[in-house]
């Protein structure tokens, strides 16, 4: 077995006096895509930003690259290679969407900042076409692909994804797990934070779900798509 | 009365006092922009930097106009580590924390100042203090000329840097959208320091250009950041050119009502004005509608 990139052991965290994350065990290896499926409020965007060195884990801890990093900070985390595009997009509205990309590799890549840009360009055509318009001003799905235009500045190695494909229309969907397969097959480790189910089942070769801040189920995604307790119990399907 | 002759010099008057009105506005609004607090210490560290170009001069006969060279970069240091060791670190992120912290300092900083400078009021000399400009009819001392010079140079300056270096995107980064930034591995505790280092170095220039026209002590800065209170909001808060056009309007304002209504009831017409432009347009000129 492959040496895990990321490695999270017994992540504990919350806000205030409430804790969310009850325990969270879970790896992802090199190249792999992992998904983590979970309803609304499971405390998936938690754990992401916990991992991302936003949200302080109160115990447990996050390995990358065998570094420790629960103790870091978000910027510090970036510049280690693992790459979150947040829930909600979080693109910078008020400024044009080359400055955004430009931005993603503020701290990591910063030195091949054209010839990523080109490459997210190539991926992207659309976001070549508006390079100069205002960020804010994008469509909801424009906005997502600048999110993931953003992440890929930075030369991920592990890209965090929560949940892309809220908001986009059914074809976009179809359009975006295949560009998560086309990223993966750059050699880039993706956890693919999600809701939706059938296709992130289908991109991921294993995955978690949570639920209360706890994993109940976990394994190859095939296996895990075709287990009927789970749709029932977990995902209300 | 209502003739050029009167009306033109009252008008470069005012343009010229409202500079320096910008400048601290400025100051003042790029903290509120990024950090979202407003920053109760600017008075006084308005005045700790006045006192600075005060003994800049009084005691080694540095003009004030090479003083700021390194009153600036000084100030920006005191404010980049007043954010980052102090205030960031005990505010925790919360509004009325950032209140208090801010107001504290500012109470503390004011009592040392009172207490080393006791509360006299102290003026320097310089030999060109009285020289002055001709335009027209306007006759127009040249310590104000060089400091609405000045202030047009640092507005602009400001603004370049804002708009197109990695740092001042990364500060408008950090003003609009913190979480974005973070997990675009930007340093938010180090660009909030930052922002707040220019603000105060915004302060420490405007102190060297007001000192050789104006007096110090240990309140001396209080006067002038009422008024930026008011320019900030005036201009829309956060907006670099609404704290500057704002700026130059609240001067002439002051200016003009100080002529109809006599010196002592001038910046009575300021906060008339605010008044209805809070009525009126309550997001400032160039703030964003809620
Ligand atoms: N900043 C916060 N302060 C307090 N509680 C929070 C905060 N952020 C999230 N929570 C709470 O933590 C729980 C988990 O939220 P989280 O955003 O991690 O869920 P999620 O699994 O990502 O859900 P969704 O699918 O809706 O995005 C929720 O009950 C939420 O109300
Ligand atoms: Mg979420």
């Amino acid at each position: 077995m492959a040496k895990p990139l990321l490695l999270v052991d017994g992540l504990h965290t919350g806000y205030g006096s409430t804790e969310i994350l009850r325990g969270v065990d879970f790896h992802v290896k090199p190249s792999e895509i992992v998904t983590v499926l979970g309803a609304n409020g499971a405390g998936k965007s938690t754990m992401s930003r916990a991992i991302s060195g936003v949200t302080r884990p109160w115990a447990g801890t996050i390995r990358f690259k065998d570094d420790a990093i629960e103790r870091a900070q978000p910027a510090e985390i970036v510049a280690r290679g693992l790459i979150q595009v947040p829930e909600g997009r979080r693109i910078f509205p008020n400024m044009t969407v080359r400055e955004n990309l430009d931005l993603g590799a503020y701290r990591r890549g910063r030195s091949r900042r054209n010839v990523n840009r080109n490459r997210v360009f190539s991926i992207f055509p659309r976001l070549s076409e508006r390079q100069s318009q205002r960020a804010g001003t994008l469509s909801g799905g424009e906005q997502q692909m600048l999110a993931i235009g953003r992440g890929l500045m930075a030369e991920p190695e592990l890209l965090i994804l929560d949940e892309p494909s809220l908001g986009l229309s059914p074809l976009l969907v179809e359009e975006l797990f295949v560009l998560i397969k086309n990223i993966n097959a750059q050699g880039i480790a993706v956890l693919l934070i999600e809701q939706n189910v059938v296709q992130s089942l289908e991109v991921a070769q294993r995955a978690y779900i949570l639920d209360n801040g706890r994993f109940v189920l976990e394994g190859p995604a095939a296996q895990i798509a075709n287990d009927p307790d789970l749709k029932r119990t977990y995902l209300g399907m | 009365m209502l003739s050029p002759v009167i009306l033109v010099p009252a008008l470069l008057n005012g343009l010229m006092t409202g500079a320096i009105y910008a400048l601290i506005a400025l100051g003042l609004t790029l903290i509120y922009g990024v950090l979202h607090i407003i920053n109760f210490a600017h008075g006084t560290l308005l005045t700790a930097a006045m006192f600075a170009a005060f003994f800049a001069y009084a005691l080694v006969g540095l003009d004030p106009y090479l003083a700021v060279l390194i009153i600036a970069p000084l100030f920006f240091l005191i404010g980049y580590g007043l954010q980052r060791f102090i205030i960031g670190p005990t505010a925790h992120g919360e509004d009325r924390n950032y209140l208090l912290v801010t107001l504290g300092l500012a109470i503390i900083i004011e009592n040392l100042l009172l207490y080393v400078f006791r509360a006299d009021t102290r003026t320097i000399n310089l030999p060109y203090a009285f020289d002055v400009i001709e335009i027209g009819t306007a006759f127009l001392a040249v310590p104000r000329v060089i400091a609405f010079v000045a202030v047009l140079v640092v507005a602009s300056v400001l603004w370049i840097f804002m708009q197109w270096t990695d740092t001042g995107k990364a500060i408008r980064a950090v003003a609009k959208e913190k979480l974005g930034a973070e997990l675009a591995g930007i340093d938010v505790a180090h660009i909030h320091a930052v922002t707040f280092g220019l603000g105060t170095a915004c302060v420490a220039i405007a102190a060297c250009l007001l000192i050789p026209t104006y007096y110090v002590n240990p309140t001396a800065g209080d006067a002038f950041v009422l008024i930026a209170f008011t320019i900030v909001v005036l201009g829309g808060m956060g907006s670099i050119l609404g704290a500057l056009v704002g700026g130059l309007f609240v001067g002439v304002v002051e200016s003009f009502s100080s002529m109809f209504l006599g010196q002592s009831l001038g910046q009575i017409g300021i906060f008339v004005m605010f008044i209805v432009m809070l009525l009126v347009r309550p997001s400032g000129l160039f703030g964003e509608q809620a």
